[in-house]
């Protein structure tokens, strides 16, 4: 009875040619995008655009065509921890660097 | 599927069906196909946690030194070339596409298909790192490879109308670029070639049906290694190519 709701024992979930194809054709066209905007003149707001594309790219990639939409919480969980611990390094590094006077020469 | 209920030799029926029997590629310390899989794409994902910890202190070391020489990392960027960056990640991306179907192919114990896709992957994989090597080439053809013959004259007499001179000084600091860039992309083409040789070897086991008879773990564990290479990739193109381009 237990075997119904224990997310181990579940068959996986098998995602289709059209969802791969949808997400392919999306990663095309906002790789386009991107590279468009990069010689459009948007100040500091370049940067901030690259990365934003690259970031919601790189979701789709996580969620469609490595499953994790489909996965377990466990899984899911795992993903948000890693990115969380990665944030964590990368805003601690940060505060150090723009707390001290190194790099200012 | 209770096979704690009862306790049985090896051999023993339970029901007319033999407890103890399985699919041959399910350990005996897994209950379920399910839970093997679930266990290896846990241990999949850990994995490629720590990959991006990797990666992830080479992009910080990228974010600061960008901070500190902002004008040799602009100077140094736009002598990468644009299109053929683009035309790689347009590359990559459908490499992508195909080891997604591939992964698909052994959902759907097809072998043919499973072979045709892990062999298009194979052919964009090669596609990528032949027009990387015109890159590094061009790099080298120019004396932008950080080291005692690395030319700085491109950045402190510019032939490109829209560059800014920039001082002896700073300009020396565009090798800081260039060994950001060469170790970022070295390391990523490095995980390529890594991914392209499994895919040799997947190709062979798939032709003998290892993949197409319910045990696709090997399959889809690989995909996520070559999903996240892509990924790896989104990050570096908008980060080393497009970023400073003179508007």
């Amino acid at each position: 009875m237990t075997e119904k709701i224990d997310p181990e024992h579940q068959e996986q979930h098998i995602v289709g040619p059209p969802v791969y194809l949808t997400i392919v054709i999306t990663l095309l066209v906002l790789t386009a995008v991107t590279t468009g905007v990069a010689f459009i003149d948007l100040g500091v707001f370049n940067p901030i655009i690259a990365l934003a594309i690259a970031c919601f790219k790189a979701s789709l990639v996580v969620l469609f065509f490595m499953h994790i939409k489909y996965s377990s919480r466990l899984l899911k969980m795992t993903v948000l921890c890693g990115l969380f611990t990665f944030m964590l390094l990368m805003t601690l590094t940060m505060t150090d660097y723009i707390s001290r006077a190194w790099g200012m020469w | 599927m209770d096979s704690h209920s009862v306790a049985t030799a090896p051999g023993e029926l339970v029901g007319g069906v033999d407890p103890h029997s399985h699919p041959s590629f399910l350990r005996h310390h897994f209950e379920s196909v399910g839970q093997q899989r679930e266990a290896a794409s846990f241990g999949m994902w850990i994995f490629l946690l720590t990959e991006v910890m990797f990666f992830g202190g080479m992009f910080c070391a990228y974010l600061i030194f960008r901070n500190w020489y902002h004008p040799a990392f602009v100077a140094g960027s736009n002598t990468l070339d644009i299109t053929l960056g683009t035309t790689n990640t347009a590359v990559l991306i459908g490499s992508s596409f195909t080891m997604a179907m591939a992964v698909y192919s052994a959902e759907m114990r097809r072998r043919s298909q499973l072979i045709l896709f892990l062999t298009l992957t194979i052919v964009l994989g090669f596609a990528f790192l032949g027009i990387k090597a015109v890159e590094y080439h061009q790099k080298f053809v120019d004396h932008h490879i950080p080291g005692p013959n690395f030319s700085i004259q491109e950045f402190v007499h510019p032939s490109n109308p829209h560059a800014i001179p920039l001082s002896p000084d700073m300009a020396q600091k565009t090798q800081i670029y260039f060994s950001l860039y060469f170790a970022m992309t070295g390391m990523h083409a490095l995980h390529m070639i890594i991914g392209i040789s499994l895919l040799f070897f997947m190709v062979w086991r798939a032709s003998q049906n290892a993949y197409t008879e319910g045990h696709i773990m090997p399959v889809e564990n690989f995909g996520l290694y070559w999903h996240f290479v892509d990924i790896v990739w989104i990050f570096l193109f908008p980060l080393l190519y497009l970023i400073s381009r003179y508007r």
